[in-house]
């Protein structure tokens, strides 16, 4: 078990043929993921990194039972991509393009949610379970097996909270990088949500950031129905009102979003609080270890 | 991106958006011009003139003036034309003022506040309405929430004209001006949605003593990820309402934000630059910058972050920090000394590469002859910057 890809697999790769589509598709193939096939539309027939290449998703779903896709397709083009993969029956679909407009995820937003289907990001770095499946940007070699989720906005900051755990003696069942984004497709109480069904999943850590209110939401989902602990940072402790700090929805808007109202609800919801991004290995093996 | 005043007005008006005409003007005598041809037009002798800057707060700090005949458009134009208007939302020395807006004055029966913003918990955009225009939303819904009416758009239909109908219902509007104000709503929100909009506030707009409905003042953000299919927008940026290093930083491709600290960063992704400015804080520091310089973080990119850090003189020391996932340390160390060695770093620089080859990496700073604090774990960096500056305060 763990959440969202694991050795059932079958991924598809949009924009599979593009210079960031092939450097990262042979660091998925090294890891042990199943690449089934790409889409790159006009390049159908083809073969690329010994894989074929189809001019449609739902090729890829016919021809090659592709169940999950990432995607690396430019901004302008990118939310079409995902409408495509939604259509064709993918139901896990991580998108790492960032930069795609606002308004375009919006009717993205619905349309995946009617279909059912899982879209992670956009302007993620995809999600690992460790020994099965790599499905986007991540650093392979911080991470190892084991029992603790991690959800996280940012891309660096989830290999940070990975890279301690690890150093601390705490494999991942699995890590999902939801991506900075205003609108994203699996938000903290999404994941949250697969990692309390998980069997695997024994306590989850959560990086979120300033902006928008994900982590208040989260932080009520945990208090009503987590049973698992949940460690949780938050970025931008010092971040001032009104200024965008990199992702696009890491603002504090109207004095809401900060990192102390997201870590004074945490902390009433249950969660332990990680004050300090340097701890936080430490202090899951702090609580852990004398669980 | 912001955009100014007479900017969002423009664009509204070009909708079919009903705004209080006026015109902008750089020189207290196109202010004249303007003044003298809107009296022509409207027969209007009554005139405002509105500093364009970014900054709310404009009339507190008096950069809107009413102005009497084309005489009193001279005076008031001469006054604010160049003036350093300060305000809650500008720094301590204020915003040079370059332009002045000239619109009619008008009788004001009622004001009213519309706003339209994306909604993040519904993913949908809302459309908000309040009777208690001229005074800012976010002290009304913190006051009384109750006095706001929201309708969200479902993206499948769209906005209907029931909801417009509902939102000038609820606003109190009646008969003549009540068709106007649900016009008004409905080519709001077409425009905001046209121009890729991520705020297209109205605040006040009013009922004139004619029973006119227009938008006396307008705001508008666009959504920066959009703006590559509007290049008629891209033009609107007026980079004197930025900071010159932010404009330096985009430059090169450096997502850099100023701030008031004394310890400046150079980080590899959002997420971990503003956990390091954390740290920075936790340390005993105050971080000087927000700075991400991507996942390259190449000897020029780094070089540009070193210059631009120290151009801030109240930067007192510098911590690189670097998760090498992808890129390798050993290349980002190279890169490092290569861009110290360019740039005259005169103070304390510590450098935290972690990632594939992190010994090779901080071997390579360690043997280049330059004065780096080197780590590898997040936590010894932190004790580096508390050192640091420890040793500066002795």
């Amino acid at each position: 078990m763990s959440i969202l890809v694991d050795k059932n697999t079958r991924l598809v790769v949009q924009g599979f043929t593009g210079r960031e589509g092939t450097f990262h598709s042979e660091q998925m193939i090294e890891y042990g993921t199943e690449v089934v096939a790409g889409v790159t539309p006009g390049k159908g027939g083809t073969k690329h990194l010994d894989r074929p290449v189809f001019n449609t998703v739902a090729d890829a779903v016919s021809d090659e039972g592709a169940n999950t896709a990432v995607i690396f397709v430019p901004p302008a083009f990118a939310a079409d991509a995902i409408l495509e993969a939604a259509e064709a029956g993918i139901k896990v679909i991580v998108c790492i393009t960032e930069g795609i407009p606002a308004g375009d995820m919006i009717d993205v937003y619905h349309y995946v949610h009617r279909k059912g289907a899982h879209l992670v990001g956009p302007n993620c770095p995809g999600v690992l379970t460790p020994g099965a499946a790599k499905v986007g940007i991540m650093p392979a070699m911080i991470f190892s097996e084991g029992s603790i989720g991690v959800v996280s906005r940012s891309g660096t900051l989830t290999y940070e909270a990975v890279d301690q755990l690890t150093r601390d003696g705490f494999g991942q069942s699995t890590a999902v990088g939801i991506g900075g984004d205003p609108i994203i497709g699996t938000r903290f109480v999404d994941a949250l949500r697969l990692f309390e069904a998980d069997g695997e999943t024994e306590a989850v850590v959560m990086i979120g950031e300033i902006g928008g209110t994900a982590e208040e939401e989260a932080a009520e989902y945990i208090k009503e129905k987590m049973t698992k602990p949940v460690f949780a940072f938050i970025a931008g402790a010092t971040a001032p009102p009104g200024r965008r700090m990199g992702h696009a929805g890491a603002i504090i808007a109207g004095g809401k979003g900060t990192a102390e109202d997201k870590f004074a609800a945490l902390g009433e919801a249950g969660a332990t609080v990680v004050k300090n991004p340097a701890l936080i290995g430490a202090t899951v093996k702090e609580h852990l270890a004398t669980a | 991106m912001k955009l100014h005043e007479y900017q969002a007005k423009q664009i509204l008006a070009s909708a079919g958006v009903n705004t209080q005409p006026g015109v902008v003007a750089e020189t207290v005598e196109e202010a004249v011009a303007v003044a003298r041809k809107l009296h022509e037009q409207n027969g209007n002798d009554l005139f405002v003139v509105k500093a364009q800057i970014h900054a709310g707060g404009r009339g507190k700090g008096g950069g809107v003036k009413l102005a009497e005949g084309v005489d009193g458009v001279r005076e008031k134009a001469d006054a604010i034309l160049g003036m350093m208007l300060k305000t809650h939302q500008t720094g301590p020395e204020g915003q040079k003022v370059r332009k002045v807006l000239i619109a009619d004055a008008v009788d004001i029966e009622k004001e009213y506040y519309v706003g339209v913003t994306l909604d993040r918990q519904t993913n949908m955009n809302v459309i908000m309405v309040s009777t208690e225009g001229g005074v800012e939303i976010e002290k009304v819904a913190e006051d009384t929430p109750e006095k706001i009416l929201k309708e969200y758009v479902d993206p499948a239909i769209g906005l209907r004209s029931f909801q417009a109908r509902k939102l000038a219902f609820g606003l109190g509007f009646e008969g003549a001006a009540l068709k106007q104000a649900s016009k008004f709503i409905s080519l709001l929100y077409k425009a905001f949605v046209d121009n890729d909009c991520t705020l297209a506030e109205i605040n006040p707009l009013v009922l004139t003593k004619q029973g006119d409905v227009q938008a006396i003042d307008a705001k508008i953000s666009i959504d920066d990820n959009a703006l590559f299919r509007h290049g008629d927008l891209t033009a609107l940026r007026d980079i004197h309402e930025e900071d010159p290093l932010e404009v330096e930083a985009s430059e090169y491709g450096l997502n850099y934000v100023k701030l008031d600290g004394n310890v400046g960063c150079m980080v590899n992704g959002a997420g971990l630059a503003m956990a390091t400015m954390d740290i920075i804080k936790l340390a005993g520091g105050e971080p000087a910058n927000f700075l991400d310089v991507g996942g390259g973080a190449s000897a020029e990119t780094v070089e540009a972050g070193f210059r631009i850090i120290l151009k801030d003189r109240s930067v007192k020391a510098i911590l690189v920090n670097i998760f090498g996932g992808i890129v390798r340390c050993d290349r980002v160390a190279t890169g490092v000394v290569e861009a110290a060695n360019n740039v005259k770093i005169a103070v304390p620089l510590i450098v935290r590469l972690q990632g594939t080859n992190a010994e090779e990496g901080q071997r390579i700073l360690q043997e280049s002859g330059l004065k780096i604090e080197t780590a590898i774990l997040f936590r010894e960096a932190a004790d580096k910057v508390n050192a640091a500056l420890e040793e500066l305060a002795v």
